[in-house]
């Protein structure tokens, strides 16, 4: 199987096919056709409409109907309404986003001036990080080619649309992916966000009906608008249609960005396109939806992906992470790893979220640690609990998700590292015991050599110890020994 | 107005539009616990943060628990608030606020006045399940009026809205991220060197210990044990109908004569009014206005009683700077005359009196210590105590403060009248000033006294007075943010006013910021203010400039009103101050 044969590409159609900072590109590419043929044939009713039938939902993780949060902006009764492109992508590892507005950032223009056109909005923010300059730049040269060739400004197509778009960089805060919280960054003001309702579609931004879609979401727009709502919805689930952008990672042979129409098996995924583990080793779990996602394992692998059946193996869609694990890697030090980043990215107003996450993470750094009890998993499971059902925004409610999905798949690994004091992934170094083989050891002394706390005493050619007191469990012994003397755990 | 049906633990029932469950609930007399919740309604002050999740409820339908103090009733909606997921999600939120709070409860200066512990208490909190690291930032001890302690900050923004919305002061928000994040001022600045005001309506409303005021009941402990030293006390109008709060009176009640008697019985020298230096303020202000306005002066003219307020201005409004009236406030009044008039009278060498003020206010520490109203490094004004620290302070010395019996001031600067007594609350000092301008200006006596127009709690509040065939045109605002509203409207030229009164805290003085806690509950200012207008009722003298006392004062001492004698004394400057 080749790579490419599994995928299909909607949203990264132009991706490395034109060069993103010529407009005559796109256009040859069909650019710019869609938003002629909204301006000039339809309604902005009629715009929703498709994008409705399309069944196209958000893909910046939550999942919700984008026509349907058109309509809902549109239907909001206000002098001015706005839209934003919510480009502040953040999950660990993902960079759809990145790569669609560096390599197709007239897609993002011409989706977003539709947008405007259908649900009454004559501004349009991107809203995107400041640590993406390339993107940012060529967004920039080309929101000024849309502006040359009239494709943005006054009178668009000559008809009575007027559209415009504005950069507005964010300083790298992942919280600020979140609607409200995004709004406020625009506006300003300390990102953080704020209880719904009121729904952005009712008070948004300068507290005017304000439409946010991710990046992805947009650049799906104008090929449902030229090719038909019916051809959108032919591919893909039930209740899923099109394809999703994933920015595959970890231990599989082929990393990188992929799009694969929704319905594909996690199998197919790993195996045909990823190309399997690396180092033919087996596969554990694999990781979707970022800090909000958890773990699917083995027993889910042939389980067709769209937003519900993530859902109800308790992971998420998200902005579309995708790590794949192996044998070595410890599901309790995974776990770890997201909630450091999500007690850290809280914007620390809720106090589920700005102390249940805290805590969280210092009873998972202390079972890593080796010094874990039985009473920390109920810990965890009460707080896993209490923040979903009580932390203010979508960020807190699912920071919980990544220990309570590997509590819930892989409870035995918690238990060995609690009651065992012992990693099974042999991940946890602070539960790794190394010793030293007395019938190997020939007294050579490299490892004392180079254990850097010196807790390896013994006498030239005689048997060396390890002090299991003072052992950091760096490896190092284990690495210097030539007589496989050295066992590690 | 549209009613919506919905039902809370099995009861049905029909409450008004916009209702939140909060409020519904209320209505069955359930309450829900809350803590970073405030909303005192006729003052449309609301905290909508929603942070603490301490009030969520279970609704039927919704994956997750709501908070019930920003959620809206909607029709049909059905409530739990007594599931134990409901009850235990709120009992692990105070959980984990009290993992990350010192537990110093004893000696801290919110004990038995603090939110958090009552709710600890209320919610059954016996053992706190999470340890882990706790915040450990450095007090900020920097000003002279109130004390920062962000490791007993809760995170419930209150002082935040009060800070930013309210008093548009923008001086304290959230900083940085998750665990870290505290409130502070921009770049860590300390208070002293912001644009604070002091009014100390962030400390009213915080509900632990993390704001509080500087304590200064030592510094007043040692003067009155100083053999050396003759120590005169003054109290502000607003304290004598709050006091009583702390001494499980209702609110409301008026408690001069057991005020001086608390006060004699701690022993000062000398038990005086500030109503006296209110009355004084009033003849002087008066004076200064019938003034600008008879010689074209700059109109028009602003109260400057309220510290807050001063401090505002010259932040927020350098170059408004010739229109506040130049007179001191009535505590720093008190203090000038104290130190030389009745110096003078008691033959007592000024640097051995010590004035102490007990005020309804922080600003009025700050105050004291203001350069421009020191004289030979001497401060008008020696030591300010709040209304809450006199509370304390008759609590350490065993003063049935309930049982005294009533006493009267001392004379000399002990008189006073109905005018000046409503300078504890809003409308109060321009009602005074217009009571005596009308009868300099008619020369005819005033028959009904009461200028009714005046009165009430609406933020910004307009009147036009008949005075003869004068017409005085008011304006009152009360709450630095409405008050920007009204210097923003004269600097665009929207509206024109004669005079106008400000006040820094909603309801004016009997609301300040060093008053009895209200706990959020805007009943209590409002019997405050009641008590007040009574207390008015009761004098037999309504007027400033029939106060005996002040008449003699300008006899034997000042002259007349805007004497160059009086200026001396009696009046001061402002300084344009930075904005941040």
């Amino acid at each position: 199987m080749s790579v490419k044969s599994k995928q299909v590409r909607i949203a990264l159609r132009n991706c490395g096919f034109i060069n993103p900072l010529n407009i005559h590109e796109y256009i040859a590419f069909d650019g710019y056709q869609a938003l002629a043929k909204v301006l000039l044939n339809h309604t902005p009713d009629e715009v929703i409409d498709i994008v409705k039938e399309s069944g196209l939902k958000g893909r910046g993780g939550g999942g919700f109907l984008t026509g349907l949060k058109w309509q809902l902006t549109r239907q909001s009764v206000s002098d001015e309404k706005y839209i934003i492109c919510n480009a502040d992508e953040g999950d660990p590892g993902a960079f759809m986003d990145r790569s669609i507005l560096e390599g197709d950032p007239h897609s993002v223009i011409e989706a977003m001036a539709i947008a405007g056109y259908a649900i009454g909005a004559h501004h349009g923010i991107i809203y995107i990080r400041a640590e993406y300059p390339l993107a940012i730049s060529r967004l920039e040269h080309a929101i000024a080619q849309a502006k040359s060739f009239g494709l943005l400004g006054k009178e668009i197509f000559d008809t009575p649309f007027n559209f415009n778009i504005e950069l507005k960089l964010g300083a790298g805060a992942f919280v600020c992916g979140e609607e409200t919280a995004l709004i406020h960054s625009c506006e300003g003001n300390r990102g953080e966000p704020t209880s719904k309702p009121p729904f952005p579609s009712v008070k948004g931004y300068l507290d005017k009906p304000t439409s946010v879609n991710n990046v992805e979401t947009f650049a799906n727009v104008p090929a449902i608008i030229n090719l038909g709502a019916p051809w959108f919805s032919s591919i893909g689930t039930e209740t899923s249609k099109g394809t999703k952008v994933f920015a595959l990672a970890g231990k599989v042979n082929k990393v990188g960005l992929i799009e694969v129409p929704m319905g594909i098996t996690l199998k197919e995924i790993i195996y045909d396109i990823g190309g399997g583990i690396v180092n033919n080793k087996k596969f554990k779990a694999v990781q979707t939806g970022g800090p909000s996602g958890g773990v699917i394992t083995v027993e889910d692998l042939d389980t067709p992906i769209d937003y519900e059946s993530l859902a109800n193996i308790g992971s998420m869609m998200g902005s579309g992470g995708m790590i794949v694990m192996d044998e070595d890697d410890c599901m309790v030090n995974i776990a770890k790893f997201y909630l450091e980043f999500t007690q850290e990215e809280s914007c620390g107003k809720c106090t589920p979220c700005r102390l249940g996450t805290k805590r969280m993470y210092e009873i998972l750094d202390k079972i890593t640690s080796g010094d874990g009890d039985m009473d920390d998993i109920n810990k965890l499971e009460t707080l896993g609990n209490v923040i979903k059902n009580t932390a203010l925004c979508g960020l807190g409610q699912t920071a919980p998700n990544p220990v309570l999905s590997t509590l819930h798949y892989f409870y035995d690994e918690y238990i060995a590292h609690i009651v065992d004091k012992s990693c099974p992934a042999k991940s946890c170094k602070a539960l790794l015991k190394y010793s030293i083989d007395a019938e190997k050891c020939i007294g050579c002394t490299a490892c004392a050599r180079v254990c850097p706390v010196s807790c390896i005493a013994g006498k030239p050619k005689e048997l060396h110890i390890i002090d299991q007191s003072k052992c950091i469990s760096c490896g190092a012994c284990y690495d210097a020994c030539k007589f496989d003397a050295v066992i590690r755990p | 107005m549209k009613m919506i049906n919905i039902t809370i633990n099995n009861k049905k029932l029909s409450v008004p539009e916009k209702s939140t469950i909060l409020d519904a609930a209320k209505m069955l007399n359930i309450k829900i616990p809350t803590l970073c919740h405030l909303k005192l309604e006729d003052f449309g002050i609301v905290n909508k943060q929603a942070t603490c999740r301490v009030c969520v409820v279970e609704v039927e339908g919704r994956n997750t628990l709501v908070p019930s103090c920003a959620q809206e009733c909607v029709e049909g909606m059905v409530i739990k608030t007594d599931s134990i997921k409901a009850i235990s999600a709120r009992r692990a939120n105070v959980e984990l606020l009290l993992s990350n709070h010192p537990k110093d409860c004893l000696t801290c200066a919110k004990n038995l006045d603090c939110e958090l512990q009552t709710i600890a208490n209320h919610l059954n909190i016996r053992e706190i399940h999470y340890q882990g690291e706790m915040m450990n930032y450095p007090k900020d001890e920097s000003s002279l009026a109130l004390i920062k302690d962000p490791n007993k900050c809760v995170m419930c923004r209150r002082c935040e809205t009060m800070c930013n919305e309210v008093q548009t002061c923008g001086v304290l928000s959230a900083v940085n991220r998750g665990f870290d994040v505290v409130v502070s001022p921009a770049f860590n600045m300390d208070m002293i060197n912001t644009a604070c005001t002091y009014c100390g309506q962030c400390v009213a409303v915080c509900p632990t210990g993390a704001l509080t005021e500087v304590n200064n009941t030592n510094k007043v402990w040692h003067a009155l044990n100083n053999p050396n030293k003759h120590v005169i006390v003054q109290v502000a109008p607003a304290v004598r109908v709050a006091i009583g709060e702390m001494f499980d009176m209702p609110p409301g009640t008026i408690t001069t004569g057991k005020l001086v008697s608390a006060l004699r019985a701690l022993e000062f020298d000398r038990v005086f009014d500030t109503d006296f230096a209110a009355d004084l303020t009033i003849m002087e202000e008066a004076a200064e206005l019938i003034h600008r306005i008879e010689n074209n002066g700059t109109l028009p003219m602003l109260t400057s009683c309220c510290p807050a307020w001063v401090k505002f201005f010259e932040h927020q409004f350098p170059d408004l700077l010739d229109i506040p009236s130049t007179c001191k406030s009535p505590q720093i009044m008190f203090g000038a005359i104290a130190k030389t008039y009745y110096a003078k009278k008691a033959n007592i060498d000024p640097k051995d009196i010590v004035v102490v003020s007990v005020m309804p206010c922080l600003a009025k520490k700050a105050e004291a210590a203001r350069p421009e109203l020191t004289k030979d490094d001497q401060q008008n004004v020696d030591i300010v105590i709040t209304t809450r620290e006199l509370g304390h302070m008759l609590h350490e010395a065993g003063i049935d403060f309930k049982h005294l019996s009533e006493e009267p001031f001392d004379e000399m600067m002990g008189e006073s009248t109905g005018a000046s007594v409503i300078f504890g609350t809003t409308g109060g000092v321009i009602e005074a000033a217009a009571r005596t301008a009308y009868e300099w200006i008619t020369k005819k006596p005033l028959e009904k006294v009461d200028f009714t127009q005046l009165r009430g709690f609406d933020g910004v509040r307009s009147a036009t007075i008949n005075i003869g065939d004068q017409q005085l045109r008011i304006g009152i605002a009360h709450g630095l943010g409405n008050a920007r509203v009204l210097l923003e409207n004269i600097q665009k030229g929207i509206s024109q006013f004669d005079a106008i009164e400000i006040m820094a805290c909603p309801g004016g003085c009997i609301g300040g910021g060093g008053q009895p806690y209200h706990h959020g509950d805007v009943e209590i200012l409002k019997k405050r203010q009641m008590a007040i207008y009574q207390e008015d009722k009761n004098h037999r003298i309504r007027k400033s400039h029939e106060n005996p006392a002040i008449k003699q004062l300008y006899k034997d001492f000042l002259g007349s009103p805007n004497s160059p004698k009086a200026h001396e004394l009696l009046h001061t400057y402002y300084t344009p101050k930075e904005r941040i």
